[in-house]
Order: structure tokens, then sequence, then C-alpha cells
């Protein structure tokens, strides 16, 4: 029995990590209370580097990951907001980082509780992204992140979402692999490039003028294409030694569905339920869970909706003057596809708003009304309107 | 309906004395008033702070002249009953009660 | 062992250990063969503020990562709360109410089963926490195995050994004095 934060931990400890810079912030605070309690117990070998802001720790991360260690950390909100010029210094220098996140709301107002806010506006700083649905998936991906991460053909950044509070704080039943599993599964780290060594000197951080910047960027991105490939082999490979499934997208109950929900994170439990119990009335919903969502999975996500006639993306975020980043992302993947569903975005749960059977049911209203005719394009679901519109001048 | 405004401004000032954190307390500390020697200790080390300084005179106290002196009064409407005070009397004059509600 | 999700809702105040206890009481079911989850009432946990946490036991994995909002019992860690909060919302018809008090269960009003224990005089006899801020979430944990029954005494002192953060002996031993000694109102 695991809270999420432990699952990251443990993760961190069964990949063996050999430093861990950090700053605390709620909701993953817990992350490091147990890792510095591993080390203090002798059962990991780290570096626990307690510094001033998150901006010094991933850039002590950055330090660490040069000289060849194996790297993780955990951050949220705020946290990671505060990290976001150094983030793309981690994913250009090629660093395998891996840092666990508790997805939180982004200030103002304060707010402490879960949306994916947080990583959704670092979805450019060129790391990979996973969201996980429960403590199980938390622990695993951390796992697999660092195999993905390491490969020669990606070294890349990864960052890992646990939705704050929602999978932060809650116990249950998680099974951690044993030590001799994973040291098999992921091995021990072996730096592919230089490493900052006296007896090797290199420069690092150099400068990239006009002439070789865009160079640099290209390699970013074909890394990121590889990430993709590298992604379906860790995830089988992770199956085939521990049973447990994972792919990029996850559909259920979707076969005969004309609608279909997209969720990322927590929600999609409970959607789960939600669609078991409208599926008894006939109701014919699918169910897609984005598990990887850079690199975003796209070709995946044109064949599984194909020849659907609604899809219902349940965004946990808002991109302002847009819509819903993850509606964003599904209609732009049905480019140019014949008979493309039509595509609803609904904002739901941010700033920790409880996402519940109700939720769902206002979102399938929606959808069915959207087989016939014509709805708004971008839906906020339970949110007090008429308050909002006393006020701002509409 | 809720008031939504314009970038979450709270339009009054020092609202945080509507929230009456009094209801939060277990236990409830009493100053007796016969022990007190008003050394304002207590006073220093409230937290909240909900200790206030009243004028003395009508107060029982120790001595006489200490009834020169201010005393001082807890607000149980903000008392959270941390106990602080009565772990800094020096002089053991906080009784620590559970409140019978 | 229920076919159905049994949900509960424990009520506290910050410092008093009701987060510890909705952990200890989901390890014990989980040990005994069940699926279950607990969390906190996501909030600013400050001691003496009133908080909630919850637990819920099913033979089947749990999906759902709401908050419960139709409890099938509801565990009350301080009677002082019973004023400042309504316990027994969106409590189940059949529902059962467990409460840290020296009163016994036909001195309150309530429409529904209710089982009563007097946590903070065990608690404080077993030496756990201090007069000011008892500790009586394993005091409390002994009363619902004992009036919900879904989890045996035996595995939440068992939990308890495991989850207890300090005195764990005198945690369960706390445990197995309120299971003995907790008044059920509906057994006359």
């Amino acid at each position: 029995m695991l809270r999420g934060n432990e699952s990251v931990a443990y993760a961190f400890k069964l990949a063996r990590i050999d430093v861990f810079p950090m700053f605390p912030i709620t909701p993953s605070t817990l992350v490091p209370e147990r890792i510095s309690k591993f080390i203090a117990d002798g059962e990991l070998d780290a570096e626990f580097i307690p510094l001033e802001s998150e901006h010094s720790a991933i850039s002590a991360a950055i330090g660490a990951s040069l000289k060849g260690a194996r790297v993780g950390t955990a951050t949220a909100s705020q946290g990671l907001a505060l990290m976001h010029e150094i983030l793309f210094i981690a994913s250009g220098m090629r660093l395998p980082i891996v840092m666990g996140i508790g997805n939180r709301a982004l200030s103002a107002p304060i707010n402490i509780w879960c949306d994916h806010q947080d990583t959704m506006a670092e979805r450019d700083a060129g790391w990979l992204q996973f969201y996980a649905e429960s403590n199980q998936e938390g622990l695993d991906l951390i796992l697999m992140a660092f195999k993905i991460s390491e490969d020669k053909r990606v070294l890349l950044p990864s960052m890992v979402g646990l939705d704050a509070f929602v999978l932060t704080h809650t116990m249950e039943p998680v099974d951690v692999p044993e030590q001799e599993e994973i040291d098999e599964f992921i091995g021990k780290k072996k730096p592919e490039y230089l490493t900052l060594d006296a007896n090797n000197p290199a420069t690092f951080g150099a400068f990239g003028s006009p002439s070789h910047y865009m160079e640099f960027k290209y390699a970013q991105y074909l890394a990121m294409k590889n990430a993709s490939v590298v992604i379906d082999e860790v995830f089988s490979e992770f199956t085939s030694k521990f049973g447990r499934k994972y792919s990029k997208i996850n559909e259920e109950m979707m076969d005969d569905a004309d609608i279909v929900f997209i969720t990322l994170g927590s929600c999609t439990g409970t959607a789960r339920e939600f669609i078991k119990m409208k599926r008894k009335e006939g109701k014919k919903i699918g169910l897609l869970k984005i598990t990887v969502f850079r690199p975003f999975p796209k070709e995946e996500i044109r064949k599984a909706l194909k020849g659907k006639k609604v899809v219902a993306v349940i965004d946990r975020n808002i991109s302002f003057g847009f819509g819903g980043a993850v509606y964003g992302e599904v209609a732009a993947a049905m480019n140019g596809m014949d008979e493309s569903p039509k595509i609803v975005d609904f904002i739901v749960g941010l700033g920790g708003r409880d996402i519940t059977f109700n939720t769902f049911e206002e979102v399938l209203s929606i959808a069915e009304k959207a087989m016939n005719e014509e709805v708004d394009e971008i839906n906020w679901i339970d949110v007090d309107k008429e308050a909002v519109e006393k006020e701002e001048i509409i | 309906m809720k008031e939504i405004t314009r970038g979450a401004v709270v339009k009054d000032a020092g609202n945080s004395v509507v929230n009456k954190t009094g209801s939060w307390r277990t236990f409830k500390p009493i100053i007796n008033y016969e022990k007190c020697i008003r050394c304002m200790i207590c006073w220093i080390y409230c937290p909240e702070p909900s200790i206030y300084k009243e004028d003395g005179k009508d107060y029982d106290a120790p001595k006489e002249p200490i009834k020169k002196l201010p005393v001082p009064v807890i607000d149980y409407d903000y008392c959270k009953g941390c106990g602080i005070c009565v772990n800094e009397c020096p002089v053991k004059a906080i009784d620590f009660v559970k409140e019978v509600k | 062992m229920r076919d159905i999700m049994y949900e509960v809702r424990f009520h506290g105040r910050g410092g008093q250990g009701a987060v510890t206890a909705a952990n200890i009481l989901a390890v014990a079911a989980f040990r005994e063969g069940n699926y279950s989850q607990s969390f906190p009432f996501f909030g600013v946990e400050r001691r003496g503020a009133p908080v909630r946490a919850f637990t819920r036991i099913d033979e089947k994995p749990i999906n759902i990562r709401m908050y419960v909002y139709n409890p099938d019992a509801v565990v009350v860690l301080d009677p002082s709360l019973l004023d400042v909060v309504n316990v027994t919302e969106g409590l189940k018809e059949d529902g059962i109410i467990i409460i840290n008090t020296s009163k016994k269960p036909d001195e309150f009003d309530f429409d529904y089963r209710i089982a009563t224990v007097d946590a903070t005089a065990i608690a404080l006899s077993h030496r756990l926490g201090s007069s000011a801020a008892p500790i009586v979430n394993t005091s409390i944990l002994g009363a619902y195995s004992k009036a919900v029954g879904n989890v045996s005494i035996d595995s939440v002192k068992q939990a308890i050994m495991e989850r207890a953060p300090a005195k764990k002996e005198e945690n369960a031993a706390a445990a197995f004095e309120a299971y003995e000694k907790t008044v059920l109102g509906w057994e006359k």
C-alpha cells in the first residue's frame, strides 16, 4: 500500500539513482522525504542535494547528469514553472533526467490542487511526458522512463505526472518489483557520450550560432521521433517481464463505440466506471486513455478514432485563447483524415474541482447532442458561469 | 451566488477575522489571575495572536501593586487551543482544560 | 466482505490522526484480501482544524477517484465536531456512525445506527499523545472493527503494527481495548 509520492520514491530507489537534487513543494514533498529516509537508512546509495529553489534543483540535476550520474527529482506547479528555462537546457544538452510531477494548478489565485496546467505549459520543453492513472502506473512509468530516456537513440529527459492529491496523497495497493528484476530491466547507466571528466576535458553548454543552432533542434526532433519507437519497445519488454500492460494510448470498449472519451491521468478510472454504467443502458461509449503525451501518439490516435462519430476530449488544463491542450493535439492528429469524427472539448477539474459521475454525465449529454447537431467547440463543465458573467465585461 | 472578482481580489481587507478559528479548539487555556504575574510572556508567544492586553485594575492579582499592570486576556473567538501559552507561562498560571461543547 | 464497495468517511481535527486512521483501515482491509484506497480531503492541514479522510474497500480493483459523497459509515474522532460539521451528510440510510465520546449511543439524536467509545480516555491510558492532543485514531479503529465488522480486529492490530509511526504495541493494545469497550447502540 503506497501513496503516489511513495511510488515515485520507490521507483527512484529501484532505479538506483545516484543523485537527487530537490526543492520541496506541495503536493510532491513526500518524494524527497522518502528518498532522504532511504538514504539515511542505508537502502539507497545516492547524493541528496537540498537547494534553495527549483531553478537550482534542476540546474544541479543537469550538472550531475553531465557527470554521468543517474538523476531523479520531483516537483509540481510553481516549482516546475520556476524550472522552465532550465528544462530546455536539460533537453538541449540531451540529459536523461527523470522527474516526478505532482500535477497541480498554477497561481493566481493560489491553489495547491490538481490539474494539468503545470506540465501542459512545459509540453514544448523537449521532455518526454507520461501521465499516470494510478500509483502503480506512477511507479512503472518512472522506471520505464529511465530506460527510455537513457536509450542512446533518445537521450532526452522525461517527466512523469501523477495527479496532485488524487494520486500523490492516495494510498492504494502497488506491486513493487524486486530490485534484481529492475537491475536487469534498466541496467546500470552507461554514459553514452562525453561527461564532465577532468582527465578527458570537454566544453559543455556552448554557444550555438544561427549556422548551427537549427541542426541541434532538428536532432532533438529526430530523437523525439526515435523515442516513439523506443517507448513501444520498452513498454512491451516491461509487459513481458512484469505482466502489466502499457501502451501510448489505452483503448477500452472501443470496438462498437460511437462516442469516445479521451482522458489523461487519474480521472480515467472514474470515466471507466461511468462508461461501464452507461453501457448497461445501451450507450455505445469507448474510452481512450493517453499515457504518453510527448512524443504525441498521432498515428495511434488516428487509427483508434477512425470511424467514430463524436470524440469528447477531457482537458484538465486550459490554453487561454484556444481551448484545451489535448483537444488541440487530437484535432491536429485528425488533420486530413477521411470521415474525421466530430471533436468536442471539455474543460474540467481545474484547481482540484472534483471530477465525478455528474461531470461525465454532462459531458455525455453534450457529446450525444453533437451526434446530430452543432455544439460548442469548447465546453466548460461544473462551472458557475453566472457568477463570472456578473463581474466580467462580456 | 458566489462572488468572482477580477483577478481574485478580495474587496475587503483584514477579512481573516471572519474565520473564527476558536471552533478548532479541543483544549481551552484559562488564565488563573490569582497566580498571573502579568509578565506578558503568553502575549508575546501567542502565534494567533489571540491574547490581548487590557487594563488590569479590575482583575484579580497575586499582589495588589500588580493590578497597575496591563493584564493578558484570551480571545476565545480565535484561540485555537495550541497550548503554547500554557507551556510558556513561568508561574504555571494557565490551566488547560478539555473543551466541553 | 461484501460484493459492493464499502465507503468510510473520517471526521477529525488536524493532528488527531484521521488521515492515518483512513490509511490503516485501508491496509487492514488489504491484508484480508480486499482492494482498498484511502485519501485525505485534499486541503491545507492545520492542527486543530476540521479534517476529513476517506477509505474505500472492495473485492474488485477500485477505479473511481472522486471524493466519497455517500459513505456507508462515518467515523467521528472528535465529539466537538458534531457542532460544527454535519457528519451525517450523504450518509446512506442504513449507515453507521462511530463516535469518540464518553456518552452512550442513546444520548445522541441521529436517525442512524450509532456506536460509541471513549477513545480519548483509552488513548491517554496507553500514553498515546498528550492530554492536549490525544492520538485517538488507533483506538477508534478498534471501535470501527466492532461496529462495522468488515475488517477483523486482528487485521486492524496487524495494520497498526505495520503502519503506526510510533508506539506500535501501545496503539495496537488501545485498538483492542476500544474494540472490547465499544457500545453498539443497536444492541440492547
